[in-house]
């Protein structure tokens, strides 16, 4: 059976396909800050954090989901803090903070009495057990994403670009800042249930990095990194059912290969940008087409 | 409050972790005036500029903006900082980095207006870079990039213009250039510039103040060799770009 019959004939088929598309939307608005804050780490840190939480929430029988967005606010303002605290130790801390998250989450889960949810679920999801309820929490967390982001947009760039000159204008910067960070937590939260830790931190970099490759506007970069990833999502999702492979993994995968090919793409047309320069100006063909129409 | 200076220190001091940066600084730029701070590396050229903007206060002494303090004279002072705090790849554009220069005039969630795309506009035609205003800021050499960071401040419509090493990443063809444009800016605004560069500051400015922890000289341009040994420890020797053949400062 193919991809596309099983799409029309299962349900949780479309349910996965919209949860990965929704996906898509946040990882590439916020993984494209992200990328260009360089602060994959710091996302990182949050991200793992989010395990400790939803540990908890299961020991005691609490929603997961509640224990995770308590986890990632206050791991978000936590990193905030140490950001805006400086010192030498910052990179030191988020790691700390890190691994504290997910051991905390596996002690946790470990002691939970009776039936225990499977860590290999939290670290790679699995896209194909999301339930509708979930894939409208992400539709309305995206929503919420991309108000704020249209509203706060200037600020936010000019923040983004440089803190220090956004400060000297007035701009409340920390809060620009810690909200921009409490952003990604809660985006964190809801992939993390859908597509597991590291689908998470692969789609908050992979697609951004590879748009930045192709563009260098903000707002483009933003909706292409959406777009790339919701077409990796997609045929990952695709190649995983034909191949009878773990869907986040394969994505991963497949969105590694992405980049690396348009890494090559930009190194090969840099090098032919580079020949077409060196070329002086006197030789025969200079300032030609290379293929004549 | 036009009788008040631009920019006054007042018994400055300054150290971090316990070294001091600054020490006693008293200055004082009257407004219209264009002024190069000079000095070694690491003697406090900078944390001066930073202490004006009042990104932080002194430990002892008082610094006055524009007859307030410095936070409150903020809006009115626009600020050139060097490259190094924020990413040349960083994907934005010319107009849009120009634009940003005009945050802050209202309330931050309120959108632009049409006079903010008039000023910004004006400021990049006044610095030569309209053409490339749609340009990433990725693809600009260091004299381009230099020129929006000062359209950037001019955006601001500053009474105050700071600018921290403007030289330090542009050709002498590019100094020349800036220097010229500065020349024409100050008849609207005070310039208070961080140089190093020594021998080309002094042909341009009309006061020079030497900074390496004090404020060891404090005059005008240009200034004697010996007040140039002191400042460096070491004999100096001006080289004038425009004859391209060193001369004695004396």
């Amino acid at each position: 059976m193919s991809f596309l019959q099983a799409l029309v004939e299962h349900e949780f088929l479309r349910v996965a396909l919209a949860a990965g598309l929704l996906s898509a939307v946040g990882c590439g608005v916020v993984g494209t800050l992200v990328v260009v804050r360089r602060i994959t780490f710091m996302a990182g840190g949050i991200a793992h954090a989010v395990l400790g939480g939803m540990g908890v929430a299961h020991l005691y029988g609490g929603s997961p989901l509640v224990g995770a967005a308590v986890a990632a606010v206050i791991a978000a303002l936590l990193v905030g803090w140490i950001a805006h605290r400086g010192g030498q130790h910052e990179d030191m801390l988020i790691g700390a903070l890190w691994a504290v998250g997910m051991a905390v989450g596996i002690v946790a889960i470990a002691h939970t009495p009776g039936y225990s949810a499977d860590l290999m679920s939290y670290l790679l999801g699995n896209l194909l057990m999301v339930t509708r309820e979930q894939v409208l929490a992400m539709a309305l967390l995206d929503a919420a994403m991309l108000a704020c982001l249209l509203a706060l947009w200037r600020p936010l760039v000019a923040t983004t670009f440089d803190e220090e000159f956004a400060r000297l204008r007035g701009l409340p910067t920390l809060a620009l800042e810690l909200a921009l960070l409490v952003a990604i937590a809660l985006a964190v939260v809801v992939l993390v249930q859908a597509v597991g830790l590291v689908l998470v931190m692969a789609l908050l970099t992979l697609p951004a990095a590879t748009a930045l490759l192709a563009s260098s506007a903000l707002g483009r970069v933003m909706l292409l990194a959406a777009a790339i990833a919701a077409v990796e999502i997609v045929a990952g999702l695709a190649l995983a059912f034909q191949t009878d492979s773990p869907a986040g993994a394969v994505i991963v995968l497949f969105a590694a290969a992405v980049y690396l090919g348009a890494l090559w793409w930009r190194r090969q047309r840099a090098a032919a940008a580079r020949q077409r320069a060196e070329r002086p100006l006197s030789e025969p063909g200079a300032g030609v087409p290379d293929f004549p129409p | 409050m036009n009788a008040a200076a631009a920019l006054e220190f007042d018994g400055v001091s300054l150290s971090f972790d316990g070294t001091a940066v600054l020490q006693d600084v008293s200055l004082r730029v009257p407004r219209g005036g264009f002024v190069a701070l000079i000095g070694p590396n690491g003697g406090g050229k900078s944390t001066l500029l930073k202490l004006a903007l009042g990104l932080f206060g002194p430990d002892r002494g008082v610094v006055r903006v524009l007859g307030t303090t410095p936070a409150a004279a903020r809006p009115r002072v626009g600020y050139v900082p060097q490259f190094a705090t924020f990413r040349r790849d960083f994907p934005v554009s010319v107009r849009e980095v120009v634009l940003h220069g005009r945050l802050g005039r209202r309330a931050w969630w309120r959108p632009l207006a049409e006079a903010d795309r008039a000023a910004a506009a004006a400021a990049l035609r006044e610095v030569g870079m309209h053409d490339l205003a749609a340009r990433p800021i990725a693809r600009l050499s260091g004299g381009q990039l230099q020129r929006v960071l000062i359209a950037r401040a001019l955006a601001v419509e500053p009474e105050l213009l700071l600018l921290d090493e403007p030289t330090a990443h542009v050709d002498t063809r590019a100094e020349t250039g800036l220097f010229d444009l500065l020349a024409a800016l100050r008849s609207r605004m005070t310039i208070v510039m961080v140089s190093h560069d020594i021998g080309l500051v002094s042909r341009h400015v009309d006061t020079v103040a030497c900074l390496n922890r004090r404020l060891l000289c404090h005059g005008a341009a240009p200034l004697a060799a010996d007040a140039l040994q002191r400042l460096y420890g070491m004999p100096v020797q001006l080289v004038d770009h425009r004859h391209g053949s060193p001369a004695l400062a004396s």
